[in-house]
């Protein structure tokens, strides 16, 4: 009984105390940035680094929860989107302030929404919000703010997530934040410093303001080795999107510290030169566009092989364009090819291709023989492409490896042509389709197989332009998912992008943080920032 | 010393003999990826373990050798060539002839080596067989590399051509091609000969660093640059025997730099 009173006794001073150190928080987060933000201003941001330092500072009116992929209320404690999709209210919190001191109101939004739309300052957040020429309109009421736009803009809400309210009235303009934290200090190229915003808004449930944290240091580290290191020195508190290499050797010295959130947004994927005109002869341009050589080159290929050898099981194979990680996008649907080598076989002589002794030939008798181009210096990339290369080889098809240097890469794909299949890795930052209309649609930019067409050059690239068109002008969310899962299941029948494997998210998190739930979208384990700890605080106050 | 020597000559020659051999030396195919133990430890199946897509590191290690090996001498050689050609005639002609062709030197020396060699490769065509890819990487290397030499055997036969044994040859009537024959390239062979071994350790270095960089031979073929490119990032305390192509690099170009001192004191 006494042993009974006893422990129920350190349950709850241990208890109390907790409770008592989380009220008072404190302390400082340290991480690094792979290079200098390009820039402070959040309208212009572009890179990774400047990106952070927006998520860590901006307050915006609404939020997506990286956990539950769903829209939260941030500064607008309501919203509404019109049913034509040109227009959204927000109903803004009262009482809030800037980290100055400069009150938050409806002009503050109305003013970030003209800088952001400036076509002076070519804001690339701006640019998501340009779905046709004309003006933007912003209505402003005591507490609420009406935007409306020339034309609708599919998925509005969700864009808001990267606007920060800047402020209208502060002679700080833009360093002026209602985000968790502010910027105190700054030494291009060594670190950024950023304290805690006495005037955050938010409190948590028990009443206590937020963010517990008193400051987060952000080193400037382009080197990962370093970085890794001085993770295990205990330096710095968190690696974000971390190598498997990388978390191998974290994780082989200390499991804890090394946490994977399954597959993140980042695949890799292998495409063949559709191009008409391509420098490379016509008979392997007739390879190329022909589906039954694309699909018996995706069957042939063991991704199972590859996610376990390459990325050490850090991944999953890849079938589609779209990652589970991106829960509403991604089509559970769509059926997988199996690695069936046989079934390859078989694709390939639908098309008139026959063995010819160990070698693959096509109805002229031309051995096929072709070369995957990649970065030089990914290992990950050349381990694939090897072993792509052994697994082709088994079905009569030689394969060249050629790694060059990214600009040569890029030249050769985007405008000489002057290649015949590539490998490279893409990231949607963005969970939207509409993100990726420059991808798919026959006329854009980045339709890599064969871009810049002038009308789609078959029949299932103009479905797919239809379909995306169709899917970016929908209102209803529901209709737009179902334009865009067919959009997928043409892809996976065609393939014209061969997917190969989706990583995992991974990171390292030092056990002296409380609250971090590493999840697959970015940023991965410190997307709830206003709401970590750090163990060291906790056991001060004990 | 002459022992040390010794020494270094046998090693070299044990390599580069198990290296000519390695098709019946290497207990499996360098590119066969044994998928089911990648990184695996020594056994006896794999006598230095698997990489990381499971190919036999010994294999790889002893065809590696081969290409490198190899290839890093006719490289050397065809480096050293083009050295005494141009900074033996420039030497020799002197005036003019030898400043022009320092200058060019010079400017060759002074171009950034890696980005030229990158812009190289890039423009190579990209279906090249791996064999071929290995014969473009050192044919490069020894078509790049010649300038260092080339000033040294310049003034080399510079100093020659001052000699009185090279004045009394022009007095009693030898000129032109005879002269250079009969008379100035024998007394350069000895300069010849230490700048052709120095160049083998430079290039199977060069070929190293390319192939860290990942531009140099390309997959699946093995060669000393690409399996140090395994090293990048491991653990030597954890898994030593990974270490082989760096101890078998550190040997030869060690015996290389041994035999050639015999080689500079003669020259």
């Amino acid at each position: 009984m006494t042993r009974k009173l006893a422990f129920m006794r350190r349950v709850v001073l241990f208890v109390l105390f907790s409770s008592l150190a989380f009220a008072q928080g404190g302390g400082e987060l340290r991480f690094c940035l792979r290079s200098e933000p390009k820039t402070f201003n959040p309208v212009l941001v572009e890179d990774d680094s400047a990106e952070t330092v927006r998520y860590l500072t901006g307050g915006v009116l609404i939020r997506f929860n990286r956990q539950t992929q769903r829209l939260e209320p941030e500064l607008a404690s309501t919203w509404k989107v019109s049913k034509d999709g040109r227009s959204i209210s927000f109903w803004i919190r009262k009482g809030v302030t800037f980290s100055d001191g400069t009150p938050f109101t409806a002009e503050d939004v109305a003013y970030t929404m003209k800088q952001l739309m400036d076509p002076a300052l070519h804001s690339p957040t701006g640019d998501a919000f340009r779905s046709s020429e004309g003006q933007v309109y912003t209505m402003v009421g005591l507490d609420s703010v009406t935007i409306t736009f020339p034309a609708p803009v599919a998925n509005m809400e969700r864009l808001f997530d990267t606007v920060p309210i800047m402020s209208s009235a502060s002679p700080q303009k833009f360093m002026a934040v209602l985000g968790p934290f502010y910027m105190a200090d700054h030494k291009a190229g060594s670190y950024i410093l950023l304290k805690r915003n006495p005037n955050y808004w938010k409190h948590d449930d028990q009443g206590r303001q937020m963010p517990y944290l008193d400051a987060i240091r952000l080193d400037i580290q382009p080197n990962r080795d370093i970085e890794a290191l001085r993770f295990r020195r205990g330096e710095i508190d968190l690696i974000n999107n971390l190598d498997t290499e990388y978390y191998d050797r974290i994780g082989n010295a200390s499991p804890g510290l090394v946490r994977d959130a399954g597959p993140s947004l980042e695949g890799e994927q292998m495409w063949f030169n559709q191009v008409p005109n391509a420098p490379i002869p016509d008979y392997k341009i007739a390879w190329f566009r022909s589906t039954y050589f694309r699909r018996a080159v995706s069957e042939a290929i063991n991704r199972e092989d590859l996610s376990r050898i390459v990325f050490g099981s850090h991944a999953r194979p890849s079938y589609g364009p779209v990652s589970p990680a991106n829960r509403f996008w991604f089509n559970s649907k769509l059926v997988q090819p199996v690695f069936d080598q046989p079934a390859a076989m078989q694709l390939l002589q639908k098309d008139g291709f026959r063995m010819n002794g160990a070698s693959l030939v096509d109805r002229q008798g031309h051995p096929v023989e072709f070369s995957i181009v990649t970065n030089a210096g990914n290992k990950y990339r050349e381990r694939m492409a090897t072993m792509i290369q052994q697994d082709l080889g088994k079905i009569g098809i030689k394969v060249n490896v050629v790694t060059l240097d990214f600009p040569s890469l890029i030249e050769r794909i985007t405008e000489k042509f002057n290649y015949e299949a590539c490998m490279l890795g893409l990231t949607n930052v963005d969970l939207d389709p509409n993100a990726q209309m420059t991808v798919w649609l026959s006329s854009g930019e980045a339709h890599q197989w064969n871009p810049r067409q002038k009308k789609p050059e078959t029949s299932w690239e103009a479905e797919i332009d239809k379909l995306m068109r169709s899917q970016a002008t929908a209102a209803d969310i529901n209709k737009r998912k179902e334009y865009f899962d067919k959009v997928q299941q043409i892809v996976a029948e065609q393939q014209p992008f061969i997917y190969l494997v989706d990583k995992n998210a991974l990171s390292a998190v030092s056990p002296n943080i409380f609250g971090v739930v590493p999840v697959p979208l970015r940023p991965q384990t410190y997307w709830n920032v206003d709401r970590l700890t750090l163990r060291a605080e906790v056991a001060k106050v004990q | 010393m002459k022992d040390a020597r010794r020494i270094a000559m046998v090693l070299v020659g044990v390599f580069a003999v198990s290296a000519l051999f390695a098709g019946f030396l290497a207990p499996a195919d360098y590119a066969k990826q044994f998928r089911e133990t990648p990184n695996a430890a020594p056994s006896r199946a794999h006598l230095l373990g698997t990489d990381e897509l499971g190919r036999d590191r010994f294999s790889r290690v002893l065809y590696g050798t081969r290409v490198s090996l190899l290839l890093a001498p006719a490289a050397a050689l065809l480096s050293t060539l083009l050295a005494a050609f141009v900074g033996g005639l420039a030497g020799y002609l002197g005036g003019w002839w030898q400043k022009l062709a320092m200058a060019g030197t010079d400017l060759f020396m002074s171009l950034p080596w890696l980005f030229l060699l990158l812009m190289v490769r890039a423009m190579l065509p990209l279906n090249v067989a791996p064999l071929t890819s290995v014969m473009i990487t050192f044919l490069l290397l020894g078509v790049l590399g010649w300038a260092a030499s080339a000033r040294v055997l310049c003034a080399g036969a510079s100093a020659l051509r001052n000699s009185e044994f090279i004045l009394q040859a022009r007095a009693s009537g030898i000129h032109g091609l005879r002269l250079l024959a009969l008379h100035v390239l024998p007394n350069l062979k000895p300069v010849l000969y230490a700048q052709f071994w120095i160049s083998i350790p430079v290039f199977i270095l060069s070929e190293a660093n390319l192939g860290i960089l990942g531009l140099g031979v390309s997959e699946p073929l093995p060669s000393w640059g690409s399996l140090l490119r395994e090293l990048e990032g491991f653990n030597a305390f954890g898994e030593p025997w990974r270490l082989a192509p760096l101890v078998l690099l550190v040997i030869v170009v060690t015996s290389f730099q041994m035999i050639l001192s015999r080689e500079e004191a003669t020259a």
